[in-house]
């Protein structure tokens, strides 16, 4: 195998494993819940299980000697003998956070250093301690022959268990060594988890004349006793199922009586006449286990379903596609939307009569163009449930570090967003998830001073709204102290001592650069990532921020983010000629300069008030060298923006023209950066329009003006 | 000398000759993506004269530089012979602006003259060296300096 193909199949493991990781993390937080059935249970030791065999043949020593630890504890709960209560969950979910913190390491070909998760191992690991004794050598097996049906007496001895003799009979067909299996390959395999006698039938061999040197003739009974679980042997025919006639069977089945015999076989028939299983499996059936499920006793019963995951993998309807692919396609579509609009615009400066067959199909054309990219753009969607499990984590790192105890609750997680945006999201949510533990839920004593459950409640939710993502961060905390912030923000000069600032503008305080309430910086939120940082990020990815809080009660952070990065909505204006677009998400409000509202500033600087507020006036225009000699602003139009810093200015244009949603183009791939350019766009006319970046636009003028800086208003 | 470029084919180069003012230049053809007639470009800020602007190709951003002005010839005034050049040049790909089109040459690598050398900058920085055929002079452009260095470090 060349060094290539490996390193594929090493991508393929990791991608796998991430799946698996989240279904774990999505297993484990369900049994936190207390709201998880065996399959669940199941589901979770299978994801640590196919980790832990992955890393295995990849020789991720740590990675396996982890994740056997933590699959130990597993089985436990998953075979009854642990109970998923609270103290038992704690450290799992540590451990998973341990367990996605080596696979992570092992991607990247890092090392993690033992020592800074021996602690959560030996958590795990004294969760399997029963009465002070580790049954490592019990643990290490599967128990796969025992079924629950909720028949009495059927509790199997321990040392039986860890030893099993298998009976398997093993008729390959023709289709096995046309595949280039080799049965004599699978025996030598089976020899080597215990003691084997094999027993070779050839009567069906025909004479020499009458064979066929393709055709399979022999078939083999063995018996094995080993100490591998059923998972094991099974595993050895993983790659000729479906080639040959198999029956495992074992020894370790309970005495059952002839009226539950007969009813298992009804059951088992009934099971393999599912399509998928076309190797008889006479141990397990697979379809009747999950029927009777339900008579079995909830998190208590020991469910052999692991054959079930080997053969019949859950329905697949995802492929990959390589994330290149996608772009190519959606910039191809950009083109054929930009194309069609200016089709249409020939057609319609070409006057062809209303009723023209030309005017219908290019309707038709126009709404296919629509679907067609709305579809595509629906390729990039992702649910922004990975981003929510990730915080789940944060939230217990955080509480543990703290003291505290917080339940993170989360809604919404199926809503779809671009996937930049769900990256790009990543690093301010954690910040104010941080936040939220750190400095909104109190400790557990003052909760329970105040009168509330000591347990803190972090509510995270996304939901579409109007074409656009709203994402809340909310806690039941105390909400924000605001004589603490008002006295914070004088003390560090950031506003004056007599200034009148409604509740919304202290709230919106802590948005200011350079702003940190803590006291005493934390660890964990101080880390001199401000507000400020996740505000500017967020209105980077064109979205907006707002807080509300009631003391006592809790607060509430809200975002509003586009819910795709390649369209923009702006506000088409004219420039001295041209079109330019303003990001939708800056503006303010739009204003008709009179003449008692210009001053001059200075030698060239011109502010405009606007509600007894100077704010600076930048000709957009000049500003740009579009022209050489400043607007007349009484006979243009004065646009109110606000930067990511909280600033205010007015950009003075000619005319407005309307708003509309433009697909962004970069300028940087065939040119570079333009000062106070953004991107760029294409207009349904075929030209090229540009984008502004209001924020350099308006740095280049003015310097934040305390007093403006501090005029929220209207965020969010 | 045409000996050699006949007998082995794989020196003999193919150019697209253009003309500049009264001046004709030429650029590899491999280099050459398409040729345009002129569209009205949108203005960039701040940018140099000889940057006339953004197009749109087939929804790419396409900036049009100016030859004449780049080369200090003066301003083109554009007219319906005018056309676009599209070339890429390393990741980037940009249209230069000429009057026109003449002709598609093929000739031997060989054949190539190092730049004469007189005191011009033009000379100096954006031709990488000269043909003669039949009589007339053809400077082939160094495209890598056509466009601002400032413009893609700009940040």
């Amino acid at each position: 195998m060349t060094v290539d193909t490996m390193a594929a199949i090493r991508q393929t493991f990791f991608q796998e494993c991430e799946e698996q990781l989240s279904e774990m993390e999505v297993g484990l937080l369900a049994m936190d819940e207390g709201a998880a059935d065996s399959e669940t249970v199941n589901a979770v030791f299978r994801a640590v299980h196919s980790i832990k065999g992955g890393a295995g043949a990849f020789k991720l020593a740590a990675l396996v000697q982890f994740a056997h630890t933590f699959e130990t504890a597993l089985d436990h709960v998953r075979s009854g003998k642990l109970a998923p209560t609270a103290e038992v969950m704690k450290p799992m979910l540590r451990a998973a956070d341990v367990l996605s913190d080596l696979v992570e390491a092992s991607r990247d070909g890092k090392e993690i250093d033992e020592s800074s998760y021996e602690g959560v191992a030996e958590e795990v690991r004294a969760l399997t301690l029963v009465d002070g004794e580790e049954e490592v050598e019990e643990v290490i097996d599967f128990q796969p022959a025992v079924i629950d049906f909720g028949l009495p007496d059927i509790a199997p001895e321990p040392a039986s268990a860890s030893r099993h003799d298998y009976r398997i009979k093993f008729a390959p067909r023709s289709e096995l060594y046309a595949n280039a299996n080799e049965a004599a390959l699978i025996i030598r395999e089976l020899a080597r988890l215990g003691t084997i006698e094999v027993e070779c039938h050839t009567d069906a061999v025909p004479d020499l004349d009458a064979i066929d040197p393709a055709g399979a003739y022999l078939s083999w009974d063995i018996k094995l006793s080993s100490e591998s679980p059923i998972e094991a042997v099974r595993e050895i025919f993983e790659f000729v199922e479906g080639e040959a006639e198999l029956s495992i069977e074992t020894d370790g089945q309970p005495e059952v009586s002839d009226a539950d015999i007969a009813a298992l076989l009804a059951r088992a028939l009934s099971g393999t006449e599912e399509p998928a299983m076309s190797t008889t499996d006479s141990v397990v059936p697979e379809t009747p286990l999950n029927t009777s499920t339900a008579e079995v006793s909830a998190a208590a019963s020991p469910i052999a379903e692991v054959p079930k995951a080997a053969a019949v993998p859950a329905a697949q309807t995802t492929i990959r596609v390589e994330f290149d692919r996608v772009d190519r396609l959606i910039n191809l579509v950009g083109e054929l939307v930009i194309n069609q609009a200016m089709l249409s615009q020939r057609v319609l400066e070409a006057n062809f009569a209303g009723s023209s067959s030309v005017i219908i199909g290019l309707e038709e054309l126009e709404q296919l163009t629509r679907e067609i990219q709305e579809s595509v753009m629906a390729i990039r969607a992702q649910p922004v449930k990975p981003l929510f499990q990730r915080m789940s984590r944060i939230v217990r790192e955080v509480a543990d570090a703290t003291g505290k105890e917080v339940r993170l609750k989360t809604d919404g997680e199926a809503t779809e967003v671009d996937k930049t945006v769900v990256e790009r999201l990543a690093d301010p949510l954690t910040h104010m998830i941080r936040n939220a533990v750190d400095h909104g839920i109190e400790s557990p004593e003052a909760r329970v001073a105040a009168g509330k459950p000591a347990e803190g409640n972090v509510r995270l939710s996304a939901a579409h709204r109007s074409g656009r993502i709203v994402i809340e961060i909310s806690d039941d905390g105390a909400g924000i102290d605001r004589p603490k912030v008002r006295a914070s923000a004088i003390k560090k000069g950031l506003i004056s001592p007599d200034a009148q600032l409604s509740d919304s503008d202290i709230d919106n305080l802590l948005f200011l650069p350079g702003f940190s309430t803590a006291a005493t910086i934390s660890s964990i939120s101080g880390r001199g990532v401000g507000m400020d940082v996740v505000k500017r990020s967020i209105q980077a990815l064109g979205g907006r921020i707002s807080i509300s809080s009631r003391p006592g009660q809790g607060s509430t952070f809200s975002m509003s983010l586009p819910l795709t990065l390649a369209v923009l909505d702006g506000m088409a204006v004219s420039v001295a000629g041209q079109t330019l677009v303003v990001p939708l998400t800056a503006i303010v409000e739009t204003l008709k300069p009179k003449k008692g509202e210009l001053h001059g500033l200075g030698a060239e600087g011109r502010v405009m008030a606007i509600r007894n507020t100077f704010v600076p006036l930048i000709d957009v225009g000049t500003q740009l060298g579009f022209r050489d000699t400043p607007a007349d602003p009484e006979r243009s139009v004065a646009i109110l923006v606000e930067t990511g810093g909280g600033a205010r200015n007015a950009l003075l244009v000619d005319s407005i023209q309307d708003q509309r949603q433009v697909v962004i183009k970069s300028l940087e791939t065939n040119y570079g950066a333009v000062a106070g350019i953004a991107a760029a766009t294409i207009l349904g006319d075929g030209r090229v329009a540009l984008i502004l970046d209001v924020d350099a636009l308006v740095s280049g003028t003015f310097e934040d003006h305390l007093g403006e800086s501090l005029r929220f208003g209207t965020v969010g | 000398m045409e000996n050699t470029g006949l007998s082995a084919v794989g020196i003999n180069r193919e150019f697209v000759s253009f003309h500049v003012g009264t001046q004709e230049f030429c650029i590899d053809i491999m280099g050459v993506r398409e040729i345009r007639g002129w569209t009205l470009a949108t203005p960039l800020p701040h940018a140099p004269a000889y940057v006339r602007g953004v197009i749109n190709l087939r929804g790419a951003v396409l900036p049009i530089v100016d030859l004449a002005m780049r080369f200090g010839l003066g301003l083109t005034e554009p007219t319906p012979r005018s056309v676009i050049i599209v070339v890429q040049v390393h990741q980037q790909v940009i249209g230069l602006l000429v009057d026109a089109v003449s002709d598609i040459l093929t000739v031997p690598e060989a054949s190539m003259q190092p730049t004469p050398d007189i005191a011009s900058d033009l000379a100096k920085t954006f031709v990488k060296g000269v043909y003669a055929v039949d009589g007339r002079m053809i400077s082939i452009v160094a495209l890598d300096c056509v466009l601002p260095v400032s413009a893609k470090a700009a940040a």
